[in-house]
């Protein structure tokens, strides 16, 4: 065993090694589709593959902002919460202005803004990435619970209905949308320099330091993307729904962690793919679903999801050799 | 006075007061803003309050104090106070519901320290993963429901007195002194802040030190079940999402309390400080009428702070 721990080799044995962590998991998506279609009758018909699909996609919006934090081996709980506030935010505009696209501006601005706070806290004030989004998701959960304080706000115009119920050339415009975003994640994280330094920042924050990465800039970057992609789910999320609450953003983050983590995104950093993140979401996606229509309660949800975050890590673990009690 | 007597009283006046000037000071603004905030009824509630967070608040010092977290405290308490409001209306007997409420807190504490200790997983993914467990669990053997008809012998645990002392604060006072001497004047205590400051020594000890680590998340878990008999007596129900979220506030009191989330840096006092400064935030913020989600986000605020001030300490 050479004592250098390279968990990232040469660029060409590493997209080789990509490809084999997706293959597995597209075969376990595989599987678990053949399954389904073999044990019901409602998974495997035109509107429900369509459902899997557009829900797959607003987790992805969300686990794919949150694969670039991880990457450089930071975590993003205040996700859900962001999602609330960001919705809350574009539908009172919305309401108050009728324009979609004011709206729509509020909803990415309110989700960047409080990526760049995260950033600042992680970066500047020198906080532990998990401790201080989690504070500020309880900050921003108890702002948008006051600032709703109960109410409801739906009926919005079409036009932005759209967003999350129409279709772009016969594809649902979220499942579109996962595309296109799929295409620059990869390419950002992949053909970028940008990118190659959050993967270098997650492998080896000091060497990357060292070597001239500007890693505070980065990562108060990455916080921001995660911020802004929580801004867009938190508007697809509103398209659908057709209506905010303060409470919808409240069982959105340990899904969209699951579904990184399950990607193969590694929370010790430096090792993960937006595409291993495309197909977390399905495959999370694809488990939910196939239990909604095996008929078991939705009670059910968290603790099935608590145990793939677990089953994941562990994982990750055993196949990538590093712990938290790293010596 | 020597010049060393000096010095660790310099030092304790750089460590110590954050979290007392904290508490005077909301103890002021309070008592100045809130109208009725400084009557002998609302103090005494304040109090009989944070019994219950002061509960949840000493194991998660020790858990923070190995670099650890317990994120799932707050629903394995929901969790306890649930099984054991089941288990004490349908056998009318509050022992054996005490003993479910426990079981349930000691197993989800040995998973947590399992998953943590054995299987490497950091800690703070460990216990969102539990979290989501005993959330779910709570849901599935309640349906949903709150669980009623809790009997009288059981309120009286949180409404009652004994010496003229309610019984919370008895059950506080002692629970407190025996953290106090476990972390202070055992072996087992001595390994502590070892666990967070310098594993590596504890391990060339000879020390198991995963035994250890096991022992003081059950030690959490077993907490939760004992804050879930107090939940129980007094909300005299079992509600599938009553304490959902406490762990903040215990988190919260920890923090604010100078507990250094990063070196194994840990102290008692001071987070029974931070809970009653969590505790009168809570109470001076609802006297003046603003609602939990404001109490939520001033407490987020101060945690912060905390940590701003504690990264300050340890890089200078």
């Amino acid at each position: 065993m050479s004592t250098l721990d390279i968990r990232r080799p040469a660029p060409a044995f590493a997209v080789s090694q990509d490809l084999v962590r997706l293959a597995y998991r597209l075969l376990a998506a595989g599987l678990i589709c053949l399954a389904l279609s073999l044990t019901t009758d409602a998974f495997l018909s035109f509107a429900n593959i369509i459902n899997v699909l557009r829900q797959a996609s607003l987790l992805f919006f969300m686990a794919s902002g949150l694969t670039l934090v991880i990457l450089t081996g930071g975590l993003d709980l205040s996700i859900g919460a962001n999602i609330a506030l960001s919705a809350c935010l574009a539908a009172t505009v919305m309401k108050a202005t009728g324009s979609p696209w004011l709206g729509g501006l509020v909803g990415l601005g309110t989700g960047t803004l409080v990526g760049l706070v995260n950033g600042v806290l992680v970066t500047s004030l020198r906080i532990p990435a998990f401790i201080a989004t989690y504070g500020t998701m309880w900050i921003i959960h108890g702002l948008t619970y006051y600032y709703m304080a109960g109410e409801t706000i739906h009926g919005f115009p079409p036009e932005f209905r759209a967003l999350g119920s129409g279709y772009l050339w016969g594809v649902p415009v979220p499942v579109f949308l996962m595309v296109v975003f799929l295409a620059i994640g990869s390419i950002f994280t992949q053909r970028t320099t940008y990118g190659q330094q959050i993967y270098a920042i997650g492998a080896n924050p000091v060497a990357a330091h060292l070597s001239g990465i500007p890693v505070m800039k980065r990562l108060v970057l990455v916080y921001a993307i995660s911020g802004a992609m929580a801004g867009l789910a938190s508007l697809v999320f509103l398209a659908r729904l057709n209506s905010a609450e303060g409470d919808i953003g409240d069982s959105l983050t340990l899904p969209a962690i699951a579904a990184a983590l399950i990607g193969g995104a590694s929370l010790f950093g430096g090792v993960g793919t937006v595409s291993g993140t495309l197909i977390g979401a399905l495959i999370l996606t694809l488990v939910l679903n196939g239990m909604n229509i095996l008929g078991v309660s939705a009670n059910w949800q968290p603790l099935v999801t608590g145990a793939i975050v677990i089953f994941a890590v562990w994982i990750d673990i055993k196949t990538g050799g590093r712990s938290s009690e790293k010596a | 006075m020597s010049d060393m007597a000096v010095s660790a009283r310099s030092f304790r006046l750089a460590t110590v007061p954050g979290v007392a000037v904290v508490l005077v000071a909301l103890l002021l603004v309070f008592a100045i803003a809130a109208p009725g905030f400084t009557s002998l009824p609302n103090l005494s509630n304040v109090l009989m309050q944070s019994t219950i967070l002061l509960m949840l608040a000493l194991p998660m010092t020790l858990i923070i104090m190995t670099e650890g977290l317990d994120l799932s405290i707050g629903a394995v308490l929901t969790l306890a106070s649930v099984v054991l409001a089941l288990v004490v209306v349908s056998t009318g007997s509050m022992l054996l519901g005490l003993g479910a409420g426990l079981a349930v807190g000691v197993a989800f504490g040995v998973v947590n320290g399992g998953l943590v200790a054995h299987l490497g997983i950091p800690p703070f993914v460990a216990t969102l993963g539990t979290l989501g467990a005993a959330q779910g669990l709570a849901l599935i053997v309640s349906d949903g429901q709150s669980v009623v008809g809790i009997p009288r012998e059981v309120r009286m645990i949180y409404s009652g007195t004994f010496g003229g002392i309610p019984i919370p604060v008895i059950i506080a006072i002692v629970v407190y002194l025996a953290f106090h001497g476990l972390l202070y004047h055992t072996r087992f205590g001595t390994y502590i802040p070892a666990l967070g400051g310098n594993r590596e020594a504890l391990k060339l000890a000879g020390i198991r030190d995963t035994r250890v680590l096991v022992a003081v998340y059950a030690l959490g878990g077993f907490m939760a079940g004992l804050a879930a008999l107090l939940l129980t007596a007094r909300m005299s129900s079992g509600h599938p999402t009553a304490a959902l979220g406490m762990e903040f506030d215990a988190i919260a009191a920890v923090a604010v309390g100078g507990t250094s989330f990063e070196r194994g840096n840990g102290w008692l006092f001071g987070t029974l400080l931070g809970v009653l400064a969590v505790g009168v935030l809570r109470n001076g913020l609802n006297l003046l009428a603003l609602p939990s989600s404001v109490q939520v986000a001033c407490i987020g605020v101060l945690v912060i702070l905390a940590l701003f001030i504690d990264a300050l300490r340890s890089k200078p």
